[in-house]
C-alpha cells in the first residue's frame, strides 16, 4: 500500500526528456562532442589535461564574464553592441587615470566602474525613453567610444597604447585579486576564472531564484503581459544594461592589470564573442529564454577552439570559421531541441 | 446559484452620468452603472461602442471628463492601473495577461513574488509559489498536472483562468474581464464562463465586458448595453430575454434593416 499522493496524470518524464527541456542542454552536449574531438585530435598530450584546462579557462574566462551578463540582458529582450568595446574604454580610463593623474590602482577601479556602470544606465535610458532598439543604440555607443577610445588615447600618450601602470604602489596588491595565477598541480590558472566561475553561480541564482529574474524573463518574453502584472520593466532592462556595462568594464580592468598597459583599439569585436556565447548556450534572441551557465558553457567552447586547434597543429587562421559554423549548428540544435521537448521549463 | 439581492449590498464600484471626451470626439456620454460584489455584471456592445473607454476609465488608464466615478462609495482618483489595482480593482486584459514562455507558477506570482529570508534581497520562495499556485487554480477549479509548464502549452481559455486566478488570490475586490471569450472557441469559452462564475461564488464584483450576448447571457445578473458612446439599455437577471438583448445590443431597428437588406440581395 502506498500513501504518497500523487497525480495520476503526471506522466512520469525521463531523465533525457527533462534534461531535454533545459536550454543550455545543447550547448552542453555540443561542449562534450567538441571537446572530444580537440582531445582526440590532440598533438600534444595536454588538451584533455590540467595544462590544457588552465589554456582554454585563460582564453574562455574574459568572454564568460561579459557573456552571461548581455546572456541576461538578451533574455530581457535587449542586446549590448558596447559591451566589446567597453572592455577597452574601461582599461583605457583605468590606465590614464594611474599614469596621467597618478591615482593609486584601486581608486581608478573603482572610478573606471562607476563610469562603465553610468554608459549603462545612459544606454538603457535612452533604449527605454526613445523607444529605439537597443541593437540601434548601443551600436551608437560602440562607435562613439571607439572614436573616443582612439582619440582620448592619442590626446593623452601622443601613442596609441597607456603604459606605466605598474608605477603605483599598490599594483601588485590589486593584481593579487584580478591578474594572479593560481597553482593546480603543474598547471597555473589565471584567477579569471574563479571570477568567471563566482559570476555564472551568481548569475544562475539571480535568474532562477529571484524575483529579479522572474522579471529578466518577463521583460523579454512579454514585455506588454509584464507591465500589465505590476512588473517594472524599465527599471529591470537599465539595471542590466548597467551590469553588462561594468561586467565589460571588471574584464577591462583586469586585462589592465594582467598585460600592464592596454591599446587602444583592445575589445573591439568582442561583443561578437559574447552573443555567440549566449546563443550557443541556448539564449533565445528574441528574448524571454535562456541561461547563464548557458553563456558560461558557450564561452568554453571557445576556449576549446582557441586552444585546441593549435593544438591539433590546424591552422590556427581557421578559428573564426571554426566558430561561425559552431553558432550556427548550436543555435539550430537549440531550436530543434526546444521545439522537439515543448513543455516544462523551469 | 446564489440570488442576492443587489438593493440590499452597497456597490463594489458606481459610475454617475459619466462622460468622457478626446479633443471635440465624445466616446462615452451621461453612463450610470453599479457594480455589485458576488455579481456578474456584464458590458455588451458592439465595435466602437466605446466599451475600451469605460475600460479604461475603470482600470486607471483615462479619467472621465464628466460625472462620478466612486470606488467603496469613496470618489475614485486613479493616476495609473497600478492606483486601480492598489484599490483591488484588477483588469484582465485579452491575450495580454500571461508570459508564454515562463512556468504558470513563475506567471501566476509575476509582479507579486513571495520572497523569504530578508525581503529586499528578492529571494524566490519557489516552494511556497509552486505550492500556492497549484492550491489556488485547483480553487477555481483549474487542475493543472504540473506548474513547472511554459504557460504557453495551456489553452487559451486555461491561460486566461490563470490570469483571472491570479487576480482574485491578489486580493481583486472587483475584476474587469475585456473580451475574454471573444478569441476563443465554443469549449474554451465555457471554460472561462465557469472561472467567472467561480470568481462570483467567491464575492468578487466581476465586469464582463462582450460583444456576445450569448455568453453574457449565460453568466450575468446585470446587463448594460452601449451604443454609440451611449448606455441604451439595462436589464436585469430574472427579465432578460436572450432574443431581446441580441435585439437590443444591435440596435434594434438596425438589425431589421440589415435583415431586410440582405433578404432583398439573396432574392435578387
Amino acid at each position: 500500500m502506498t500513501t504518497v499522493k500523487t497525480d495520476e496524470r503526471i506522466q512520469r518524464v525521463s531523465f533525457l526528456t527533462k534534461a531535454l527541456r533545459r536550454p543550455e542542454l545543447g550547448a552542453l552536449l555540443g561542449a562534450l562532442v567538441i571537446f572530444i574531438t580537440f582531445a582526440l585530435a590532440d598533438t600534444t598530450g595536454q588538451f584533455a589535461g590540467l595544462q590544457g584546462a588552465a589554456g582554454w579557462t585563460k582564453f574562455a574566462a574574459p568572454i564568460g564574464i561579459v557573456a552571461i551578463f548581455v546572456a541576461l540582458l538578451m533574455i530581457a529582450g535587449e542586446f549590448d553592441l558596447s559591451s566589446g568595446v567597453m572592455v577597452g574604454t574601461a582599461g583605457l580610463l583605468m590606465g590614464n587615470l594611474v599614469s596621467e593623474l597618478g591615482l593609486d590602482v584601486w581608486p581608478s577601479m573603482l572610478i573606471t566602474l562607476v563610469f562603465a556602470g553610468l554608459v549603462g544606465l545612459a544606454n538603457g535610458y535612452l533604449v527605454i525613453k526613445t523607444g529605439l532598439p537597443s541593437f540601434i543604440v548601443t551600436l551608437a555607443t560602440f562607435f562613439v567610444l571607439k572614436g573616443v577610445n582612439l582619440a582620448v588615447t592619442k590626446m593623452l600618450t601622443g601613442t596609441v597604447r597607456v603604459d606605466g601602470i605598474d608605477v603605483a604602489s599598490d599594483f601588485e596588491s590589486a593584481r593579487t585579486w584580478f591578474a594572479t595565477k593560481i597553482e593546480i598541480g603543474s598547471a597555473s590558472f589565471q584567477i579569471s576564472v574563479v571570477w568567471w566561475i563566482l559570476f555564472t553561480v551568481f548569475a544562475t541564482w539571480l535568474l532562477t531564484r529571484t524575483a529579479f529574474g522572474n522579471w529578466i524573463f518577463a521583460a523579454g518574453g512579454d514585455a506588454n503581459a509584464a507591465r500589465n502584472a505590476g512588473v517594472p520593466v524599465a527599471r529591470t532592462k537599465i539595471t542590466l544594461f548597467v551590469l553588462t556595462s561594468m561586467a565589460a568594464a571588471l574584464v577591462g580592468a583586469m586585462t589592465l592589470l594582467e598585460l600592464r598597459g592596454m591599446q587602444a583599439g583592445q575589445g573591439v569585436g568582442q561583443e561578437f564573442y559574447y552573443i555567440i556565447a549566449a546563443a550557443v548556450g541556448g539564449t533565445l534572441l528574441t528574448g524571454g529564454a535562456g541561461s547563464a551557465i548557458g553563456a558560461s558553457i558557450g564561452a568554453a567552447i571557445m576556449g576549446f577552439a582557441a586552444i585546441g586547434i593549435p593544438y591539433a597543429l590546424w591552422d590556427q587562421d581557421w578559428v573564426s570559421t571554426f566558430l561561425g559554423v559552431i553558432l550556427f549548428l548550436a543555435v539550430l540544435v537549440n531550436t530543434w531541441l526546444s521545439k522537439r521537448a515543448k513543455g516544462a521549463r523551469k | 446559484m446564489s440570488t442576492k439581492s443587489s438593493k440590499n449590498l452597497a456597490p463594489a464600484l458606481e459610475l454617475k452620468n459619466v462622460g468622457k471626451s478626446f479633443g471635440n470626439v465624445v466616446a462615452l456620454r451621461d453612463v450610470s452603472l453599479a457594480v455589485y460584489p458576488g455579481q456578474v455584471t456584464c458590458v455588451l456592445g458592439d465595435n466602437g461602442a466605446g466599451k475600451s473607454t469605460l475600460i479604461k476609465i475603470l482600470s486607471g488608464v483615462h479619467k472621465q471628463s464628466e460625472g462620478e466615478f466612486n470606488v467603496a462609495g469613496v470618489p475614485a482618483d486613479f493616476n495609473s492601473p497600478r492606483d486601480a489595482m492598489a484599490k483591488g480593482i484588477a483588469t484582465v486584459f485579452q491575450d495580454l495577461a500571461t508570459v508564454p514562455l515562463m512556468s504558470v507558477w513563475r506567471n501566476f506570482f509575476l509582479g507579486n513574488e513571495p520572497k523569504k529570508w530578508w525581503k529586499p534581497l528578492g529571494i524566490l520562495d519557489t516552494i511556497k509559489a509552486k505550492k500556492v499556485a497549484k492550491e489556488q487554480l485547483l480553487e477555481m477549479g483549474i487542475d493543472l498536472r504540473d506548474t513547472n509548464q511554459a504557460i504557453g502549452t495551456l489553452s487559451g481559455g486555461e491561460r486566461q483562468a490563470v490570469a483571472i486566478a491570479r487576480a482574485v488570490y491578489f486580493g481583486a475586490n472587483v475584476l474587469i474581464l475585456d473580451e475574454p471569450t471573444s478569441a476563443l472557441g465554443v469549449r474554451q469559452s465555457g471554460i472561462v464562463l465557469k472561472y467567472i462564475l467561480a470568481a462570483r461564488e467567491r464575492g468578487v464584483a466581476v465586469i464582463f465586458i462582450t460583444h456576445n450576448p450569448h455568453h453574457a447571457n449565460l453568466v450575468g445578473d446585470h446587463f448594460f448595453l452601449l451604443n454609440r458612446g451611449r448606455m441604451i439599455a439595462s436589464f436585469e437577471r430574472e427579465t432578460v430575454v436572450l432574443d431581446e438583448l441580441i435585439q437590443a445590443m444591435a440596435g434594434g431597428s438596425e438589425l431589421d434593416t440589415l435583415t431586410h437588406e440582405i433578404n432583398v440581395i439573396r432574392n435578387d
